[in-house]
């Protein structure tokens, strides 16, 4: 950057977005670009090698899902596999529950199968981001075939109720699909007593590389692949499999499953959470995604949403930027322009206070040193943006 | 480096915005470059004939702000799309479909400079810690000492004279506004682009409204409507002379414009023009060509720029629509202090209500407001 602009140190809080590699991820993929390139589908030792590196990568997959080696199809991300259970599985006539909080991959493609004849329920979730498993429960139909839910909200962080769910699901005898791209890595999984039938996931939320994930199938789950060619991933997904990213996949699963158990994730708690009391601090902020009591819900240890009472969120997003600090708010539509955040418009705020609100997403490797920058920042673009800003005093939808 | 020296460059995409952007980056200034984000080009597209994919050269299409993206990259500057489509809606969509269907001929672009543009600009950039905002606009902005005031004047390049647009900025606004492109000639921007590297220095200017895809006003309104869940006001009437004479009936107002001569529905030995549209009794006055000049005009919600306001009679330039040439007028004080009346020299062609008239003393310009 040649006009200074970029400040050199930055902080990084946008880790729902997406998370750079591990030092080791990017060091276990390494001789899987020039040394060991092979197609894992081909019958010599170079492929051999590279098959060799997918079947390990799947039994670590394996343990992070709680499920069978068998069970688990590489992909090439979440939005891969979120299409996949949903237009895998459902036909004209069937009926689809999700919710109306689901990351754009669900909804868009919910949208499109609608347009195909099938029948839709968006579920809203209550004011706190929560879903209430009763209203899973009231839209079950005799024909309800899938229901998909995310185990984290990207927004807010809010941990839905995932067993209930599958509870639900099994009693009506539908599938379930449960987006995991935010939840995976951050809270344990457990394949079987969630009961879900699908499972996406995404490397580069969890510090693995772009353009991989990995979903599980449950065995017998009639779920058509999208792709269709060679029969790799026991034909469940063609294509040459991404042997580097798969295997950093594996790695950034594995390092994702020792933080479940070193108390890594405490310690972002605790910075999230120190973080979220200062800059509630100021006047005209509050947090979204609360309970009746006022605390939040259970969610994500390093999520937090909160809004800024006339503030525009975009401008905030990018004086923060400026000052080197990287947060988001809402959701950017075709152009880069923000949108309101439909998860936030969902739980009921109106779109002032959705536009007015931010997201900080902590990585798992953030320091004190962040935080203390952080709350130096937003403070002083706060008032600034408050000082120039009349923001239309809520006139503008 | 303080914050008082950062400038927000408005970015469309085209060669004007990314060349003033470039000057003052390669200039040592420190730059960010924003986009408005106006009007969502899918929205209305494929209804009633618009468009199913919007073409380059229009603000906010994708193309568009891939260029401007690109452009700001290869500067070295921080980009950004800023969301402006609920207020680009409130304050230019919705007042230009208004204005049509009340049987004037609004512009839109001179509504969106006026209240939106450089207002939001302003704030976005001020609320980002920048203090100034540059525009690829061909106008000159000086500070006069003498009369302690900012001074809009015609560019270098009268060919692309856009001050006609800019007549409502105020004192504050020009304050902290740079033209970087004013005394440049188009061909001269083009070479500044080339000399900077920027790919889309052959680029072909746009010319449409931004969000009015093909220029077809009425595809607009029909489609704009209907999403709305609006109808169309029914406002057809009587098609008479200038004597009274009726000659037929009309479809509704908002299908003419004064000075229009084409689609009037009636046969005539000679050729008829749009006098007057009455939006109150529908009623259209069509006449000879020789009918349509006009003495004077009246103009009100004035910004005044080269004066703090007319205390006595003027002799000022008065230009009525963009393709217009300035023709001598004597410019009057009214009873509403931002209320004048402008009377020209020789009649003229065509005055429009809803177009703006703009006042020209040599090449300032004195102030502006809209026909009534």
């Amino acid at each position: 950057m040649q006009n200074g602009l970029q400040p050199t140190a930055r902080v990084y809080m946008d880790a729902n977005a997406t998370t750079p590699l591990l030092p080791e991820v990017v060091e276990a993929m390494h001789p899987y670009w020039m040394e060991f390139f092979g197609n894992a589908s081909s019958i010599h030792l170079d492929g051999q090698r590279a098959r060799t590196a997918v079947d390990h990568a799947r039994e670590v997959l394996a343990e992070l899902f709680q499920c069978h080696e068998a069970e688990v199809v590489f992909n090439s991300g979440g939005t891969e596999g979120d299409n996949t259970a949903l237009v895998g599985l459902l036909r004209r006539g069937d009926h689809l529950i999700t919710t109306s909080i689901e990351h754009s991959a669900v909804l868009q493609t919910a949208h499109r199968l609608a347009d195909r004849g099938v029948e839709v329920t968006f579920v809203d979730p209550l004011p706190s981001g929560l879903m209430d498993p009763a209203t899973i429960r009231q839209a079950i139909r005799p024909h309800t075939r899938l229901i998909s839910v995310m185990l984290a909200n990207n927004e807010t962080g809010v941990l839905q109720p995932v067993e209930e769910i599958g509870r639900i699901a099994a009693e009506a005898g539908a599938f379930f699909h449960i987006d995991a791209v935010q939840g995976a890595g951050k809270v344990p999984l457990d394949v079987r007593r969630i009961g879900c039938h699908l499972l996406s996931i995404s490397a580069h939320k969890m510090h693995g590389p772009k353009g991989v994930g990995a979903m599980f199938v449950r065995r017998g789950t009639p779920v058509e692949s999208l792709l269709v060619g060679g029969s790799h991933e026991r034909r469940r997904r063609a294509g040459t499999e991404n042997v580097p990213g798969i295997v950093g996949l594996g790695k950034a699963a594995e390092l994702a499953m020792r933080s479940l158990e070193d108390g890594a994730w405490d310690r972002v708690a605790a910075l999230r959470d120190r973080l979220e009391t200062g800059l509630l601090r100021l006047h005209g902020t509050g947090l979204n995604g609360t309970g009746g009591d006022g605390k939040p819900v259970a969610r994500a240890a390093n999520t937090t949403n909160l809004w800024f009472d006339q503030v525009e969120g975009e401008a905030l997003v990018i004086a923060l930027d400026l000052k080197g600090v990287a947060v988001s708010g809402g959701s950017a539509c075709h152009s880069g322009a923000t949108e309101p955040s439909h998860v936030l418009l969902a739980m009921g705020l109106d779109k002032t206070r959705a536009r007015a609100s931010l997201r900080f997403s902590l990585l798992k490797t953030a320091t004190d040193a962040d935080v203390d920058h952080v709350l130096r920042v937003v403070p002083e673009a706060v008032e600034k943006l408050r000082a120039v800003s009349p923001v239309a005093a809520g006139t503008l939808g | 480096m303080t914050e008082r020296e950062t400038i927000a460059v408005a970015m469309s995409g085209g060669v004007d915005s990314s060349t003033a952007a470039a000057m003052l980056a390669h200039a040592g200034e420190t730059v960010v470059g924003l986009t408005l984000q106006l009007w969502d080009q899918t929205r209305l597209a494929g209804k009633h004939g618009i468009p199913d994919a919007p073409k380059a050269g229009r603000c906010c299409s994708l193309d568009d702000v891939y260029d401007a993206r690109r452009v700001a990259h290869q500067l070295g500057i921080p980009y950004y799309v800023v969301n402006q489509e609920a207020r680009f809606e409130q304050d230019v969509v919705r007042p230009f479909v208004s204005e049509y269907l009340a049987g004037r001929t609004p512009i839109p672009c001179s509504l969106c400079n006026n209240h939106l543009k450089f207002d939001q600009l302003l704030q976005t950039a001020r609320s980002i810690g920048a203090s100034r905002i540059a525009t690829g606009h061909y106008a000159i902005n000086e500070y006069d000492e003498e009369r302690g005031r900012w001074i809009l004047k015609r560019p270098a390049d009268l060919a692309k004279d856009q001050t006609y647009f800019l007549f409502g900025l105020t004192q504050a606004q020009l304050a902290h506004t740079l033209f970087p492109l004013g005394r440049l000639t188009k061909p001269e921007v083009r070479e500044e682009a080339r000399r900077h590297g920027l790919a889309l220095a052959e680029k072909p200017d746009s010319q449409e409204i931004c969000f009015i895809p093909g220029g077809d006003y009425k595809q607009f309104l029909t489609a704009y409507l209907e999403e709305q869940g609006e109808t169309m006001p029914e406002t057809d009437g009587e098609l008479v002379t200038s004597t009274g004479e009726v000659l037929g009936r009309h479809e509704g107002v908002s299908n003419f414009t004064v000075g229009q001569r084409k689609g009037l529905g009636v046969a005539s030995p000679t050729p008829l023009y749009v006098l007057q549209i009455d939006s109150a009794s529908h009623r259209v006055t069509v006449g000879a060509d020789a009918e349509l000049a006009t003495k004077t005009l009246r103009a009100d919600r004035l910004n005044w720029i080269s004066l703090a306001g007319l205390e006595r009679p003027m002799r000022v330039k008065v230009k009525i629509r963009h393709r217009h040439e300035p023709a001598w007028a004597t410019l009057e004080p009214d009873s509403r202090p931002d209320a004048a009346t402008a009377t020209f020299d020789e009649p003229q062609r065509a005055v429009t209500p809803g177009q703006s008239a703009v006042f020209y003393d040599g090449d300032e310009v004195v102030g502006g407001g809209w026909i009534v």
